[in-house]
């Protein structure tokens, strides 16, 4: 079955970003902060809740989940109220208004990440595609950025990609 | 709960082509704001109906994240206390609904699955490859993806 035609929307000055990482986002773990994430999962291994049993299990403080890379510090006069601090592909905007999640992979080095860490992070936008919608009857932009998390050792810890998909309102 | 540590397994005990034990999750719109606020995405289309609704969707979605994060704790119980997570990929193939209202947790229920693909030596590191997935309560698969782990050695 052929594509549904549609105008393309990506530009020569977003190829142009393509590789460029965007300016640095500092999170941070605190235990409080590995706590609430490991509730919202679900986790009741206790390593997530009590220091002791996480140290007894060699870790330096509570983990991180896998898939918490820290919480953004930002102050909300100048941030993204939906996301909070910066989010997305380096300098990327999609000229589309509606977003959502295609994917996610992380790969960890090894290092551990832990309450007390501190971690840097900068996202380039890795490529972008278009493709239709059957499902919602739009075309749609897919980006995906990767995303390099650094601790305040300056020991690289997680390599984060995600694949965001934009789209027009539908019917709009 | 006497399973919040599961007993640990080791690299020799595992084959490829082994399922590992499944993991059930009951999204709901309470865990989905527990969520919003655990990992900072507030976006509206996890709790408010109406939003997701003038975004073309049918109801209010499980966050993309929660269900990787769901599949992280599968490969965190799978590698158990000695062991390591070492990835955790995923693709959103499609939307998942959380249970609403008066509605069952048990009629949304998301079941985390994994079958080894490969297992080797990298240095001194015992690696497992595993394709991993998010199950709805009708069997499809809405989140294929795969992880990789570490295992300790009875050596």
């Amino acid at each position: 079955m052929a594509d549904q035609q549609f105008e393309s929307v990506i530009t020569d000055e977003m190829k142009a970003l393509i590789g460029v990482k965007g300016p640095e986002t500092v999170s941070e773990l605190t235990t409080t902060s590995v706590r609430m994430f490991a509730r919202s999962v679900g986790y009741v291994d206790p390593a997530f809740y009590d220091e002791a049993v996480a140290q007894e299990r060699g870790f330096r403080s509570l983990p991180a989940p896998p898939g918490y890379l820290g919480t953004p510090i930002y102050n909300p006069a100048d941030s993204d109220p939906t996301f909070g601090g910066r989010r997305g592909g380096g300098g990327f905007r999609s000229p589309y208004p509606l977003v959502l999640n295609g994917g996610t992979d992380i790969e960890y080095t090894g290092e551990q990440i832990c309450a007390g860490d501190t971690l840097t992070s900068a996202t380039a936008l890795a490529s972008l595609n278009e493709r239709w919608s059957g499902a919602l009857g739009v075309p749609m932009l897919i980006q995906v950025s990767e995303t390099t998390y650094t601790n305040q050792n300056g020991k690289v810890v997680a390599i984060s990609r995600g694949t965001g998909i934009s789209y027009p309102a539908p019917g709009g | 709960m006497s399973d919040a540590v599961p007993d640990q397994i080791y690299f020799e005990d595992i084959e490829v082509g082994d399922s590992i034990p499944e993991l059930e999750k009951n999204p709901t719109s309470q865990q989905l704001v527990q969520w919003a606020a655990g990992s900072g995405d507030f976006y509206q289309i996890h709790y408010d109906t109406s939003y997701a609704q003038d975004t073309g969707l049918d109801d209010i979605i499980v966050h993309g994240a929660l269900k990787h994060a769901f599949l992280g704790e599968l490969l965190w119980r799978f590698a158990g206390p000695e062991g390591q997570v070492k990835r955790v990929q995923c693709s959103y193939r499609g939307m998942d609904p959380a249970a609403q209202g008066r509605e069952s947790a048990q009629e949304k229920k998301f079941t985390l699955r994994g079958t080894v693909t490969r297992k080797y030596t990298e240095g001194e590191r015992n690696i497992v490859e595993l394709n991993i997935e998010g199950v709805r309560a009708d069997g499809s698969v809405s989140t294929p993806g795969q992880g990789v782990v570490v295992l300790p050695s009875r050596g």
